[in-house]
């Protein structure tokens, strides 16, 4: 029906029809599926939550004289040094040194990698200290400076794993109350907690990646950047309802941008009790509305949307495999799920009012011509699976 | 007729007089009824007290005069936990954690979060839960 050229052009001129995929589903009921098919350039997805495995490469460019980094930390947050001289990586998950994590617990983990990350965006001066050993060629063996964004010559996020297409709704049938990284669960099934932006999160409304695929254009907190590979963990291959959409985590993208144009906004460093440090971020993904089918897909509403509810007390730490029931998240967006028979109150560790902002910022990009998009060169596997860490002996 | 009054305060004890019986003043020769939220009164050092008082206009003003000759420092606007609007991410990880509703989903369309003062009782709970350091303690 269209082609991404088509909408490319309309993008461009100003004209393109943009929703996002919270409105998308009413818009369809009143004006019929192949009408708005015909009418509809792009629909725009969203979420925004943790997403523990993001990071960011940075370049510091050569102090005088030069040091070849092989120990530094920003902030007194470890990166990893084991690349060229001054690039260094950045982890989001990564402690402050001397931090004392769960010795005392459940520990609090003020600040560390994700906060360094939401400080560069903000434009802090934060403190660099760096050791070597010292070469011919890079004779510095210390250096204690302080640097802003501004400073950099790169400063790159590279994530390897976002945007899971589902997850886990966590409750603890333990006795005690437990801190996991999907918040903090009282006993006996006090409450229940879960993470996805549900009807409006990018891949559930692109269950089989017919649109988001490597090389498609992505807004990663406000900077314009790229799905450069299927994420960690990507597994096409899962359960899914009569209508495609998975019903446990499935896939995930791994995404890249220059951290000099994101907003401070949508780069949240996170302290999760008990559990660590992480990332919390806001991405935007336009799914372009090729044919009526594609469209179809961007109207899946949380009702339709399972997501499988997990023991974090026993079953997930064990890999028992065990999934209790399933609950839409209609279910969970009213706040109270029934498991059982007996009513937990439920919250939500992403932020649906975030994903909202996200998906209307990002509409506005494209209706003014911002924001093209950009056809995949490459799509994301469907059949690949899962494997587990297997504890073997060592190979004779 | 002196009308009755509830007022929320933040009491702030300095270090020399935090073993005076100071609440009990209020209640015995100022006829207030005293409910606390939260206190951290530790002997030797400064102290906080967040509580309601309740009682005839002119026994909470006599009693803030009664305070004053003590040296604590009054701060009436009543907020030991406050919540950073521009901080929260409008999660809603809170909000089962809130006993009195006082965090809340203000619009169910958008999800916005909500914090309302007056349902406050300090219990801290979000303070623990909130991953986005929101809300903080003012002691």
């Amino acid at each position: 029906m269209k082609t991404y050229e088509q909408i490319n052009d309309r993008i461009a001129s100003g004209k393109a029809v943009v929703l996002t995929a919270d409105e998308i589903m009413d818009y369809v009921d009143k004006k019929g599926l192949e009408a708005a098919a015909r009418e509809v350039d792009v629909v725009t997805t969203a979420t925004f939550g943790p997403m523990c495995s993001s990071g960011c490469f940075i370049n510091f460019g050569h102090s005088k004289p030069k040091i070849r980094m092989s120990e530094a930390w920003i902030e007194d947050v470890l990166v990893y040094t084991g690349i060229a001289a001054v690039d260094v990586y950045l982890g989001a998950t990564q402690l402050r040194h001397g931090d004392p994590a769960n010795m005392y617990y459940p520990g609090e983990f003020r600040y560390g990698g994700g906060h360094v990350i939401e400080d560069l965006v903000a434009g802090k001066s934060l403190q660099l200290f760096a050791l070597s050993y010292g070469t011919d060629e890079y004779p510095r063996r210390e250096i204690r400076t302080w640097f802003t964004i501004n400073d950099l010559n790169q400063a790159i996020m590279v994530n390897p794993r976002n945007c899971y297409q589902n997850y886990n709704v966590a409750i603890n049938d333990g006795d005690r109350t437990i801190c996991t990284y999907l918040g903090v669960l009282e006993p006996r099934r006090r409450n229940a907690t879960y993470c996805s932006a549900g009807q409006l999160s990018p891949l559930l409304n692109d269950p089989y990646y017919e649109t988001i695929g490597i090389g498609t254009r992505v807004w990663l907190a406000g900077a314009q950047g790229h799905v450069y590979a299927e994420g960690t963990q990507h597994a096409g291959a899962c359960d899914r309802t009569p209508d495609g959409v998975p019903t446990e985590g499935a896939g995930t993208l791994a995404l890249t941008a220059d951290m000099k144009r994101m907003k401070p906004e949508f780069v949240r460093g996170v302290s999760i009790r008990g559990y660590g440090v992480s990332l919390a971020l806001g991405v935007g993904i336009p799914i372009p509305i090729l044919n009526a089918q594609i469209l179809k897909r961007t109207c899946v509403r949380d009702r339709d949307i399972l997501a499988p509810v997990i023991d974090y007390s026993a079953d997930y730490p064990n890999k028992t495999g065990r999934t209790i029931c399933h609950v839409n998240y209609e279910q969970l967006r009213s706040g109270e799920i029934e498991i059982d028979g007996k009513k937990i109150a439920v919250a939500s560790f992403s932020s649906y009012h975030k994903a909202l902002e996200v998906a209307n910022l990002l509409a506005d990009e494209i209706r003014r011509g911002k924001f093209l998009l950009s056809p995949p060169i490459q799509p994301l596997p469907k059949n690949t699976a899962m494997k587990s860490l297997v504890i073997r002996k060592k190979p004779v | 007729m002196s009308q009755t009054l509830t007022k929320k305060l933040v009491l702030f004890f300095p270090r020399y007089n935090c073993e005076e019986p100071i609440i009990y003043r209020l209640v015995k020769d100022h006829n207030l009824i005293v409910n606390v939220y939260r206190a951290r009164v530790t002997p030797e050092e400064e102290g906080h007290l967040v509580l309601d008082v309740t009682g005839a206009e002119r026994d909470i003003d006599t009693a803030m005069e009664f305070l004053k000759t003590c040296n604590v420092v009054v701060n009436h606007s009543g907020k030991g936990v406050t919540w950073d609007e521009h901080r929260c991410t409008h999660c809603g990880q809170c909000v089962t954690h809130c006993p009195t509703d006082a965090l809340h989903i203000a619009d169910p369309a958008t999800r916005r979060i909500m914090f309302d003062e007056e349902k406050c009782i300090e219990c801290l709970a979000c303070i623990r839960v909130c991953p986005f350091g929101a809300c903080a303690s003012a002691f």
